[in-house]
């Protein structure tokens, strides 16, 4: 019997990445899971982002494990758009008991491009925000539940660089751990519980492309900053995936308001 | 279905009753063999009862009821040699040693700080701080030794993170373990050596439920009772409860021992019900 039998889960940035590991890990463990993703590019983004084929393959591969899935495109900076599409998901699933707020955008390149700053605090944080507000009625009514919110070790750490969109990264990512502790608090009443997540480098397309690698390339100091002290130059996304069910499983029942790193290390070798 | 821990050898202290006792059945229940080791004697001035030789056979049989194997010894962790000797008589009987769970600490009475007695903070610190520098000593060069890893849990305490009043000694040794993961944690990173800290708010065992902790609770009561500790207690925690079970520690070092946890190192995991971020 899996650890989150009949439970469900919705998670933002599902279409590939850490989101489609965390929706195939829950739904191995039992979990039916209602997956956004924005599946469009942002303009002040040069790396490809997510695509409507990649959401159909998130559906397909926990479609495989025999869950159910509710699969919309939805952008977590639009309130409206993510209410319709988690109530659709809830309505067929039947509740909510788990929410991921995963969705998140790296724009840091060697070239600046406009708007990076206000696009990534648009979705790094108000997009968690809105994740969490379309959602906490819902998990209220049901009673209790598990909140993750996906930060980061530059939510921890003063790192990223001192470009407009690294710069809004770390701010937006330490933000998220303001959000996390207000919530923690608010909700505990009802039982409902609120964590963070801080990886340190994934392999997964946000990380692993040219864009990135050309900029974190051109600055000596930024790779070394990102050197872990585990021997393991980068993590799987089913390593923050074990850390999330963990954290959402009755496991941790007792477990409210706490920055998690799983960085190999890293914020503690600072 | 292989359990989380299958195959692995855990070195617990503490472990004849409360937290340390859960810890080895839970360990065991994911295919852990055991080293068990608790002081099963009197400590000056603790205010309630110390655990027995009787405690730590009752541990040894819940161990052999899950068919796990488990070589357990009467020894003080503030005694170095003889901690060395059990841990070694340990590993030589189930051949090696994958986790460490620094668990065995003391409670106290309250005491303003400038009233505490010399006798009180020695034996706190050399318990509760020392103790654990003991158990990461005797066994870090057979992990290293092995060159494949493994995972060092100590146990801290919500009062690791933040202050109480009146228990200076207690958390100045929590916090004290904080330190000593961190440094073990970068130390011992390029042997794949994982160290990290656990922070429990109050759980249910004879450490907190007794008339020591009610009246540090309850300083306006006579007599306090375990009923008046309740609300004292659920205040302390954002979530509506007033402790949390030994077996909710448990999950939290079985998670970080098991290789679900393979890259989190010198990470002081509060399992608190919210006491530290209220």
């Amino acid at each position: 019997m899996g650890k989150l039998e009949g439970k469900v889960a919705f998670i933002t940035g599902a279409a590939r990445g850490q989101g489609r590991s965390h929706a195939v890990r829950l739904a191995q463990e039992g979990a039916d899971i209602v997956a956004v993703d924005i599946c469009k590019q942002i303009d002040s983004v040069a790396y490809p982002m997510s695509t409507p084929e990649d959401l159909a393959e998130t559906v397909r591969e926990v479609e495989a494990l025999d869950r159910r899935i509710v699969a919309a495109e939805a952008d977590v900076r639009d309130r409206d758009g993510l209410q319709a599409a988690f109530d659709a998901g809830v309505a067929e699933l039947g509740g909510v008991d788990i929410v991921l707020a995963n969705a998140g955008i790296a724009p840091m390149g060697v070239t600046v491009l406009p708007n990076e700053w206000d696009d990534v605090v648009a979705v790094n944080l108000t997009g968690v925000y809105n994740t969490v507000e379309v959602a906490k009625q819902a998990l209220i009514e049901r009673g209790g539940g598990a909140i993750v919110l996906t930060s980061s070790t530059a939510g921890i750490n003063g790192i990223g660089g001192s470009q407009p969109g690294g710069l809004g990264y770390t701010a937006s990512k330490h933000g998220v751990v303001g959000l996390m502790r207000s919530y923690a608090n608010v909700l505990a009443e009802h039982s409902i519980r609120v964590n963070t997540v801080h990886p340190t480098g994934v392999n997964t397309p946000m990380v692993v492309n040219d864009v990135m690698q050309e900029f974190l390339a051109q600055d000596p100091s930024l790779s070394n900053a990102m050197a872990n002290a585990l021997p393991v130059p980068m993590l799987e996304a089913v390593d923050i995936s074990n850390a999330i069910l963990w954290l959402v499983s009755d496991d941790a029942r007792y477990v409210t308001g706490v920055t998690l790193p799983v960085d190999a290390g890293f914020t503690n070798k600072k | 279905m292989a359990g989380r821990v299958e195959g692995k050898v855990a070195f617990i202290t503490g472990a004849a009753r409360g937290q340390g006792r859960s810890h080895a059945v839970r360990l065991a229940q994911e295919g852990a063999d055991i080293i068990a080791v608790d002081i099963c004697d009197e400590v000056p001035g603790l205010p309630y009862p110390a655990a027995t030789e009787e405690d730590l056979a009752e541990t040894v049989k819940e161990v052999e009821a899950l068919d796990r194997r488990i070589v357990a010894s009467k020894t003080d962790v503030r005694d170095l040699a003889a901690l060395q000797a059990a841990v070694d008589d340990g590993v030589a009987q189930l051949g090696r040693l994958d986790i460490v769970s620094a668990n065995a600490g003391i409670g106290t009475q309250p005491h303003p700080t400038h009233e505490l007695t010399e006798e009180l903070w020695r034996d706190m610190i050399d318990i509760n701080l020392t103790g654990v520098w003991h158990t990461t000593k005797v066994a870090i060069p057979r992990l290293v030794e092995q060159g494949d890893g493994g995972s060092i849990v100590l146990t801290s305490s919500a009062a690791g993170l933040q202050a109480y009043q009146n228990i200076a000694h207690y958390v100045s040794a929590k916090h004290g373990v904080v330190g000593l993961m961190r440094t073990l944690a970068l130390e011992l990173a390029p042997h794949s050596i994982r160290v990290n800290s656990i922070h429990p708010t109050q759980v249910d065992t004879m450490m907190i439920q007794n008339e020591g902790t009610y009246r540090l609770f309850r300083p306006d009561l006579e007599n306090p009772t375990r009923d008046d500790f309740v609300p004292a207690s659920q205040a302390m925690n954002a979530l509506p409860i007033p402790w949390v079970e030994p077996v909710d520690i448990s999950n939290a070092l079985l998670f970080l021992a098991s290789d679900e946890a393979r890259y989190i190192t010198g990470v002081a995991l509060p399992v608190d019900a919210g006491a530290v971020v209220k």
